[in-house]
């Protein structure tokens, strides 16, 4: 393969940038790549090939013209719940696998108004439901560093595409992990920013207050930089954030020198068996060495977090997924009348996650189970808000385990509720709202794992700057390697 | 009189379409028709990933229509999705509000034929989304039932669409028609709405129930829905507490129902549900964060309210003495009404202004096609006419003269009369030579007058003027006339 | 919440008011999955949040609003070519049961 494809989103715009390598040549490398190993690991549901090589040419041009691009030429992976014009946006689901946008979401505009390129849209569990991939109705994802594994959900076929080389950027939607967790199975770095910092508009919603887009990568430079160019304001999205956005690019450190790093009480990790165990107090040990102080901190409503957002979650996907009916587009199967026509889609268009989720959801919202449920996780909610407040006011930066465990295998969680376990560590930063992340920080099972750090909210800055002297300092991530 | 027996107890449920550039919660045009599916766009269609954002002229729109009620504009408002499959309803929600809408109480007041002012008050108004329009084909009547199939055009969905509702204080049709004129009347005076029935941007539903007349306690109700103008509100209010009546009367017992008003059956029909009962879901949107007027916006929107039409109503049927029908006249036409009220303040006379503004002024526009508001008559000119007859310096031949050379654009009257002449006169010695003339030129006429026929003072009394060209004083005429005479 | 513990999910219901239409083995899975997820969420009674209000919305904000300036709308064809059956310049639907019926 050609050395283009390890190169890191950094690298490839600075190369381009100053006319070194063409957009372009990037792009036919990545793509001969990504064709190369893709029947493999099966990221990507649909192929850009042709609109990659031309938004390349475009993205020479505009470097000739003497324009300074942030991502010129930097390959990137879209997970296929982002709307991009002309192509297809799938969400992993039979109920859209032949939808084509006709409009553009405003992250991937500013992603490629910033010189990034789409090469393809990413597997997923449908509708960002699950933390396997297996949940998508259109194809298999594998992990990169083991075949027989899943890359972790929702946004696996984004991490799996930058864990093998086949983007240097990948897009995901978190909700309740779904950057997050993928990023840990996959060694890379999974950044969620707070809640409203990226623009929602053209992504296709689950939960709508929980959902935020972020970046897969290679590197915690390259987060920074694709959450630079997507992050800001936007007039389309009511709930996008209106504060201007410190740029992190330029925050990034080498050291954790007077930072305190708070470590959650109730997150016990012997739970986690002997050798995670031993593998998170290594990594705990790791940010001391890097100069940071451990700080115990509570947050007495961990084991209430995936009731919580067991019952938000679906409660607005409910809603959300009405919009999905045979009558505008996507999937219609027949019926004598309007009626079955919508209840023959659904039934044909869904898989059973997604239904299960929209009943439980559907169930919470519904007249006299309303407020014992809806309203009581909501209310459930601010507690964890409340929670984190207190325990950033003793710590800077809050750091777990990403995910209960490495990479499993296909077929392994066969019921609903262990799976849902998966999110156990992430969920809580999602109620509350705040910005975090999972770094590689060491192997078990010849698998990796990651280190989340969580910051309070809008403090991406600080977030990245941290996790870029942990990268830096300990590089787990090349302790392995893919098998493609 | 059985109907004596018993009182009706009615409330209105009514959909107005707000009167903004684009649509509720995107930008594309709320216009009423187009091609069909030409005024959509990712938002309205509910395309995958769109998101509302919340048009500030509906809002405002909204604040305004509260204060013209007196309503209380809380300081917090959210939306809520109300979540129901329809295929015209893009998203399979409406967002909506359900517990927290913008304007809360208030009082409708109104006027019936009979000038009898009444209030009906009301729940609350809140902001919503429309829906798209369905064309339902295969029934041959375009009905709904029976049909085969249903087309969709999308334009409509996504306009904003404020629902009012009132307490049940309306007891009769003539109320129930009375209240929505004047919402109609006040929602167009604001601005808010355009309020055309034929075009749908305003729908309503009622809720009608009887009880024993001096009973306290509220009867089964039911809802009539599909009423298309307000006649058809009077008729089917009438219709169906009628038939409530006859129910009770046989002994029967109303059911809580929806019922659709039939227009060429002259009935309401039952409209049983075969689905199960509604379960809306409703929760606060979370594409949307909520709103808080703030007191200045709405001090500043209540100071720029204009006179509602009650007001009006009040002041020209209590204060000026006009009827109903020239009350109500003014009333539906804004600027005549505005023109009329400039007319009164200048001319301190509101009976000649009514005369002068729905007579002679009506009928000139009508024949001339241009409003009065905009031909060259000001209402200071106006009120310079009626003072010139007043003070009895010109009498009415002169004046209705005088108006059509106004409405030709001649100017101040004061200025033409000055200049012409035209002032009447009442020097008795001028007249008296007029007299003198036309009594001598006229011997036929003083012999029939002194025989007893006494009703040639009229023909000489017109002699006199023409010979005056118009500016005699008539009363003065008559009394010299006679004198000389007798 | 002691009162929502005891109520069994009655996934019939909840699928009809969904559109989802169900067979007989879902409803047999789906309504125990279901069920061990609500044993589940119920933890939340455990909560003391009688003086908590509830979050919508973990970042506060208040008034978003558009001006009210008209926009460009989608190519009609574009709009149409998406739709699963459509009749000249609309979208069909089969007939709708009017409540009426």
């Amino acid at each position: 393969m050609a050395e283009y494809v390890r190169w890191s989103a950094a690298q490839i715009a600075r190369a381009v940038n100053a006319g070194e390598v063409s957009a372009r040549q990037i792009a036919d490398a990545t793509l001969e790549h990504v064709d190369a190993v893709d029947d493999r690991i099966g990221a990507f549901l649909t192929r850009l090939h042709e609109p990659a090589r031309a938004a390349a040419d475009r993205v020479d041009a505009r470097v000739r013209a003497g324009e300074k691009l942030p991502l010129a030429g930097v390959p990137v992976a879209v997970k296929d719940n982002m709307c991009l014009t002309g192509t297809r946006t799938t969400c992993g689901s039979k109920i859209l696998e032949n939808w084509i946008s006709p409009y553009t979401g405003t992250a991937v505009q500013r992603i490629i108004d910033a010189g990034g390129i789409p090469i393809g849209k990413c597997n997923m569990d449908e509708f960002a439901m699950g933390s396997s991939c297996e949940n998508s109705a259109l194809g298999v994802t594998r992990n990169p560093y083991d075949l027989r594994r899943v890359p972790g959900g929702s946004s696996g076929g984004s991490a799996a595409a930058v864990a093998a080389f086949e983007s240097a950027i990948g897009l995901g939607s978190d909700t309740g992990g779904s950057i997050r967790e993928p990023g840990a199975f996959c060694n890379i770095v999974g950044f969620k920013p707070t809640y409203g910092r990226v623009s929602r508009y053209g992504l296709v919603a689950f939960a709508s207050s929980l959902d935020q887009i972020g970046p897969l990568t290679r590197t915690v430079e390259d987060a920074a930089l694709a959450y630079d160019a997507m992050a800001g304001h936007d007039p389309m999205d009511s709930t996008s954030i209106a504060r201007p956005v410190d740029p992190t690019a330029g925050a990034l450190r080498d050291d954790l020198r007077g930072v305190r790093v708070g470590i959650v009480k109730e997150f016990v990790t012997e739970k986690l068996g002997p050798e995670i165990h031993a593998l998170y107090q290594r990594a705990y040990k790791e940010l001391t060495d890097l100069g940071a102080e451990l700080v115990e901190v509570s947050l007495p409503t961990a084991d209430y977090g995936l009731a919580t957002y067991y019952l938000i979650a679906p409660a607005e996907c409910s809603s959300n997924l009405a919009r999905f009916d045979g009558v505008r587009y996507g999937l219609r199967v027949d019926g004598p009348d309007v009626g079955q026509m919508y209840e023959n889609t659904r039934a044909a268009g869904f898989g059973p996650e997604v239904k299960r989720r929209i009943l439980i959801g559907t169930y919470a919202l519904s007249s006299g189970y309303y407020d014992a449920y809806y309203v009581k996780a909501q209310k459930a909610r601010t507690l964890f808000s409340q929670d984190f407040a207190r325990a950033f006011e003793r710590c800077d930066l809050i750091a777990s385990p990403a995910a209960s465990s490495p990479a499993f295998e296909f077929n392994a969680k066969s019921d609903p509720y262990s799976m849902y376990m998966m999110d156990y560590y992430t969920i809580p930063m999602s109620l509350a709202g705040l910005p975090a992340l999972s770094v590689p920080c060491g192997w078990v099972q010849n698998m990796p794992m990651g280190l989340q750090l969580a910051a309070p909210l809008f403090e991406e800055a600080r977030l990245l700057g941290a996790a870029h002297a942990y990268e830096r300092a300990t590089r787990h991530a090349g302790e392995g390697a893919v098998a493609v | 009189m059985i109907a004596t027996k018993y009182e009706a107890v009615i409330g209105i449920e009514c959909h107005v379409e707000l009167k903004t550039k684009s649509k509720m919660f995107c930008a594309c045009a709320n216009e009423f028709g187009g091609e069909p599916n030409t005024k959509v766009c990712p938002v309205c269609l509910a395309l995958p990933g769109a998101l509302p954002v919340a048009n500030k002229e509906a809002i405002e729109h909204m604040v305004v229509a509260g204060l013209a009620f007196g309503s209380e504009i809380p300081a917090f408002s959210k939306f809520d999705r109300k979540n129901y499959f329809y295929p015209d309803m893009p998203k399979n929600y409406q967002i909506s509000q359900y517990d927290m809408p913008l304007t809360q109480g208030g009082v409708v007041r109104y006027w019936l034929d009979d000038g009898t002012v009444k209030e009906c008050r009301l729940t609350r108004i809140h902001l919503e989304e429309d829906t798209g329009k369905s064309t339902h084909a295969g029934s041959g009547d375009g009905r709904i039932a029976g049909s085969s199939f249903s087309l969709i055009d999308f334009n409509r969905a996504g306009v904003p669409l404020m629902e009012c509702v009132s307490e049940p204080d309306i007891r009769t049709a003539d109320e129930a028609v009375g209240y929505l004129e004047a919402l109609k009347r006040t929602f167009v005076q604001l601005g808010v709405s355009d309020v055309k029935m034929e075009e749908g941007s305003l729908r309503c539903d009622a809720n009608v129930s009887i009880r024993p007349a001096g009973s306290t306690e509220y009867g089964t109700k039911t809802e009539i829905k599909n009423m298309n103008s307000f006649r058809s509100v009077h008729r089917a209010i009438q219709s169906e507490i009628a038939r409530q009546i006859e129910v009770l009367e046989s002994g029967g017992r109303i059911v809580q129902e929806t019922r659709g008003w039939d227009e060429v059956a002259g009935t309401t029909h039952s409209m049983r549900s075969k689905e199960q009962a509604h379960d809306y879901r409703y929760f606060p949107d979370p594409d949307l964060v909520p709103i808080e007027v703030d007191a200045a916006a709405i001090e500043r929107l209540r100071a720029a309210l204009p006179s509602l039409p009650i007001a009006r109503f009040e002041r020209y049927h209590a204060g000026y003495g006009l009827d109903v029908k020239q009350a109500t006249q003014l009333i539906d036409n804004l600027p005549l009404a505005e023109y009329f009220d400039r007319c009164v303040s200048a001319s301190g006379n509101p009976q000649q202004s009514t005369n002068f503004v729905l007579g002679d002024l009506s009928r000139l526009a009508n024949e001339s096609g241009t409003p009065v508001h905009e031909s060259p008559v000001t209402p200071e000119h106006l009120a310079e006419l009626i003072a010139l007859v007043e003070s009895k310096t010109i009498n009415s031949k002169i004046a209705k003269e005088l108006l059509a050379r106004m409405w030709n654009g001649e100017g101040s009257p004061k200025q033409i009369v000055e200049k012409e002449g035209l002032a009447q006169t009442s020097d008795a010695g001028a007249i008296e030579k007029f007299v003198a003339d036309v009594l001598a030129a006229n011997p036929d006429a003083v012999a029939s007058y002194k025989a007893g026929k006494t009703n040639v003072l009229g023909f000489l009394t017109g002699q006199v003027m023409k010979a005056s060209r118009g500016k005699a004083n008539p009363a003065l005429v008559q009394e010299l006339l006679t004198r000389h005479l007798s | 919440m002691s009162s929502a513990k005891s109520a069994k999910i009655d996934v019939r219901y909840v699928a009809k008011l969904a559109r989802i239409a169900l067979t007989e083995e879902e409803v047999e899975r789906f309504g125990a999955q279901l069920g061990d997820l609500l044993e589940h969420v119920n933890v939340l009674s455990e909560l003391d949040t009688a003086s908590v209000a509830a979050t919508a919305q973990v970042v506060e904000s208040r008034n978003v609003e558009r001006e009210d300036v008209a926009g460009s709308c989608l190519d009609r064809e574009t709009v149409l070519s998406m739709a699963p059956q459509r009749q000249g310049a609309f979208f069909r639907v089969p007939r709708i049961i009017a409540e009426a019926e």
